[in-house]
């Protein structure tokens, strides 16, 4: 009788450990530092990193501006207080054993692997470079020297502070000071790894573009930083993914990236984010809180931000847009999905300072379970902005009554050119849409799959091939479980 | 020192002589709002409700009070003559905050009707005004566990979202209150004319006003209310105003406001309107002149089948600033709401909008829209906006829609090919613009007056309603 009970809760739990399929942990050798932050920590990082000078008075400098500041209350959200002291800000999987192997952890590759990213060239889906970051150390950036040859940087951002120290002295928090907010001070103080892109003038990038962040050690944050440089007439398109081991404790992820658009360059920014996002009890998971954040300062130029959002327990992101460029051009599309536990507050802000400058907001939002579901959006068009235009559309899908869906624009408008048009909507599922799969055999559960395939749509068109296919079955697989 | 100092010192200098000069029940409330506004203080500019508006700098400056109700020397009725051709109503005037008591031969509510002072109201019939005073304020200020997001901590539910928050202003109207107006309609009878209720602010001095406003709709009554705000005297003025409306089961009610102030006058008005199963309330503002103007409506939906319909249209120029704050709270299943604000705004004024829908768990089959537009006429003009959705219930049906703009050039390029000329051509396309709030007017003479008074107002022909101008 036990071992039949035994064997029913194995099986239960094995359905129910399914859904989050990134969730193994990597054994392998991590460095770790003591938990808590102070300044000896940051000096401490920065050592370790071998870091010049001046990027440690940077860091010193939004510590002390940190410590001045409250966690913001304004989101829609509930946080537990996050004790800043009990996180390790510091953990190195490549940290060698004295009388280890000085090559990659065999473990790290595998590791990689399984998630689908792998790290020897010769295996890797065709046309993507990747820099994979674990924990706080960037472990292999690929095709680095095929993209050297046209000019194109693509490394660590610590290899950057290295090898190319004036570019990433220039632009380091020149898009996101580390004034910016609670977050942005906390991860200028302490950043550990993140991408570098630099794509010098004129350069079409022949290749996409992408990094993936893994969480792997416990008690530990996710700190990194991303840098992109996109130079005259350039183009690039970059990806992220970012998944974490399931674990009980919450773990802090608190992300920068910059943007920077010159002159009549374009980039592409797409997100798959699938941080754990918790038990269905709503327990552990990752508080993702990004500050994300890009600059046309050229004109003519162009960014679009695309995200899909299924995971973390808690996610404070605004990808945002500066359009300073006269007739720059903005676009934001996001597919953001709700299950269980989850809290999700995000949404975009388009600044618009040139003239003529135009940006799209589309944003899909899908709640489920006791889930919360926000979008929170600005639309600012200045004084000087004349001929601005802005359209956002935000839709919400409602998939049981106890969770929320809610929509939080701002718009602010000093211009008597600009034109700026909001609309949004939140209604559940259609009962005739699943009454028509149903009549045709399909059941309920994955019509409700077909269904918000067909809602997320737009957004979903947006990104990168082999992203989309990931994005699709990443929606079905965090509704599993909240129809019935 | 921060503005709310002086007005709580005031307070505990006065608190007897505030006593001596109001009955019990409006007393009754004084110190429990006055302990609230002693925690809260008055908002600046961080706190999210209040974003738009510098309260702080409004109330800084040292206002007088009229706390020895002393009488003002004017016959309202000789001086205004503030009529809406066509339309038979009955006439009222509230100066600052006293009800003129004097009565115009016509106006005689029928059928058990109330009109009449607060104060007075509270003295003659303490039970009926007890009932309604400041409760409807304090239940829209309660918590409701667990029908929003949120958990129980301590033993204490704290939601997700403090949409009940006691609100600084509604505390300091209660806590410094004289007197104000009283209207009450029994059960099933319907006021067979609108009732006309004229605000005068007059002064010599700069004046804080606090004016109080009770409505009362019995199961099955139906009444029409006009308020129209004047300000007679070139001093500063500031009032804030508290208006409570309860509407009971099926019953109906028009409320429409129009706001024909000058540019040195503040006003601060909350209005909060609780409903019943099928009552049917109708809300519209109009600010037509004005300077400071912060309107705060909270509509709580408490019985099913109930419909609201808010409406607001402003124009504005120069310097003036109006800021419409508005929640609709769904309660309870299969209520509709409807919302459509639109703004005009020229010269350096400032438009603020936010309105906020929140559908609680319980409020399934919600039916709610929501509708703000508006037009920047010059690059100085600044408008704000923020419409907002809460959603805690699935099957529910909300849309929302802002638009921030300019003239169509088609439209004007139209007209002026057919001789139109360009002022022309684009005063008719804003007059048209804000006609569909007046449209929504259901007293016909009352929508001919508003086009009427709309249009001169584009013309710049008049910063007043003329009939009312005191020259």
């Amino acid at each position: 009788m036990e071992n039949l009970k035994q064997e029913k809760n194995k099986l239960v739990r094995e359905v129910a450990d399914r859904k989050y399929e990134y969730g193994f942990i990597t054994d392998v050798h991590t460095d770790i530092i003591e938990k808590g932050l102070n300044e000896d920590v940051i000096r401490l990082i920065s050592a370790r990193k071998g870091e010049p000078e001046w990027l440690l008075d940077f860091r010193l400098k939004a510590y002390s501006y940190w410590l001045t500041q409250k966690m913001p209350t304004w989101p829609h959200l509930q946080i537990p207080e996050i004790d800043y002291q009990a996180i390790s800000y510091y953990a190195d999987p490549t940290a060698k054993k004295k009388d280890g192997p000085q090559e990659i952890d065999p473990e790290l590759m595998k590791t990689f692997d399984k998630l689908g990213i792998p790290l020897e060239e010769r295996l890797a889906l065709s046309g993507t470079a990747v820099d994979a970051v674990m924990d706080s150390v960037s472990v292999k950036t690929t095709f680095k020297e095929s993209l050297r040859e046209k000019g194109i940087i693509f490394c660590s951002i610590s290899e950057a502070v290295r090898e190319h120290p004036d570019l990433v002295k220039q632009y380091l928090g020149s898009v996101v000071p580390y004034r910016d907010n609670f977050f942005a001070a906390l991860n200028s103080a302490v950043f550990s790894d993140g991408s570098f892109v630099y794509v010098p003038k004129g350069v079409r990038c022949p290749m996409e573009l992408s990094t993936y962040f893994r969480i792997n050690a416990r008690n530990t944050g996710q700190f990194e930083r991303t840098l992109i440089v996109a130079d005259d007439d350039s183009y690039v398109s970059y990806l992220e993914g970012c998944t974490a081991p399931m674990r009980d404790e919450n773990q802090l992820h608190a992300a920068i990236v910059e943007i920077v658009v010159n002159e009549r360059a374009e980039v592409k920014y797409s997100t798959v984010q699938n941080w754990y996002p918790g038990d269905s009890e709503g327990k552990g998971g990752v508080y993702n809180f990004v500050t994300k954040r890009g600059h046309l300062r050229g004109a003519d130029s162009k960014l679009s931000w695309t995200q899909v959002e299924t995971g973390s327990a808690i996610t404070w992101k605004y990808p945002s847009c500066v359009l300073s460029g006269n007739n720059s051009q903005a676009e934001f599309y996001s597919v953001a999905v709700t299950n269980n536990y989850q809290q999700a507050d995000t949404g975009t802000k388009m600044i618009h300072i040139g003239e003529n400058t135009k940006s799209t907001i589309i944003s899909k939002g899908i709640s489920a379970g006791k889930s919360h579901n926000s979008y929170r959006g600005l639309v600012k068009i200045d004084a000087r902005a004349d001929g601005a235009r802005n359209y956002s559309s935000c839709d919400s899908l409602l998939l049981s009554d106890t969770c929320g869906a809610h929509t939080f624009p701002y718009i602010d408008v000093k211009n008597d050119t600009g034109i700026v048009e909001h609309e949004a909507t939140t209604s559940k599922i259609s009962e005739d849409q699943l009454f028509y799969c149903n009549q045709r055999g399909i059941p309920a559960e994955e019509a409700v799959g077909l269904i918000v395939n067909g809602y997320a749509k737009d957004v979903l068109n947006k990104l990168p091939m082999e992203f989309a296919v990931e994005a699709q079955k990443l929606l079905s697989v965090s509704l599993e479980g909240s129809v019935g | 020192m921060k503005s709310e100092q002086q007005y709580i010192e005031l307070f505990q200098q006065c608190r007897q002589l505030l006593s001596s000069q109001s009955d019990v029940v409006l007393d009754a409330l004084r110190d429990e709002a006055f302990r609230i506004f002693k925690r809260i203080g008055l908002p600046d500019k961080k706190a999210e409700r209040y974003k738009y508006t510098d309260v702080q700098e409004a109330f800084s400056p040292n206002y007088g009070l009229n706390l020895n109700r002393l009488q003002f020397r004017i016959n309202p009725y000789d001086v205004f003559k503030c009529n809406v051709p066509n339309m038979s109503t009955l006439l009222y005037f509230i100066v600052n905050d006293a009800f003129h008591s004097k009565e115009y031969p016509n106006a005689k509510p029928s059928g058990g009707i109330i009109i009449s002072s607060l104060n007075e109201a509270a003295h003659l019939y303490p039970d009926l005004v007890s009932k309604y005073y400041g409760q409807i304020v304090r239940k829209a200020e309660t918590p409701s566990i667990n029908s929003e997001g949120g958990q129980i901590i301590d033993g204490e539910f704290v939601p997700l979202r403090k949409n009940n928050e006691p609100d600084a202003i509604t505390a300091l109207n209660t806590m410094l209150v004289q007197d104000g107006l009283f209207i009450y309609v029994p059960k099933n009878t319907v006021s067979d004319k609108a009732i006309q209720v004229v605000n005068v602010l007059t002064s010599t001095v700069d004046l804080l006003v606090n004016r109080r406003v009770l409505v009362v709709l019995e199961e099955g009554a139906k009444a029409k209310l006009l308020f129209c705000d004047e300000s007679m005297s070139d001093v500063n003025m500031l009032a804030t105003q508290v208006m409570e409306v309860y509407a009971g089961p099926s019953s109906e009610l028009e409320l429409y406001e129009l706001e024909e102030t000058n540019m040195k006058n503040k006003r601060f008005s909350n209005l909060y309107v609780q409903q019943h199963d099928k009552s049917k309330v109708t809300l519209n503002s109009i600010s037509l002149h004005n300077g400071l103007t912060r309107n705060m409506t909270y509509v709580s939906l408490e019985g099913e089948e109930s419909v609201i319909n808010l409406y607001g249209g402003v124009i504005a120029d120069k310097e003036q600033h109006v800021d419409n704050h508005t929640l609709v709270d769904h309660k309870v299943p299969k209520c509709v709401s409807n919302e459509l604000f639109k703004y005009v705004l020229d010269d350096n004024s400032v438009g603020a909008f936010a309105g906020r829908i929140l559908v609680r768990n319980d409020a399934q089959k919600t039916e709610s829209q929501e509708t703000n537009a508006n037009l920047c006429v010059t690059k100085t003009a600044h408008m704000f906006t923020q419409p907002m959705l809460e959603i805690y219930a699935d099957d529910v049906k909300c849309n929302h829609g802002a638009t921030v703009g300019q003239l169509n050039e088609a439209a004007l390029f139209y007209m002026r090919q057919r001789g139109i000329s360009l002022d022309e051509a684009k005063l008719l396309l804003k007059f048209a613009f804000v006609g569909e709030v007046i449209d929504k007017v259901d007293l016909e003479p009352l929508r001919d007056r508003l086009h009427y008074l709309v249009e001169k107002r584009f013309r710049g022909e008049l910063n007043k309603c003329s009939g009312c101008r005191l020259c």
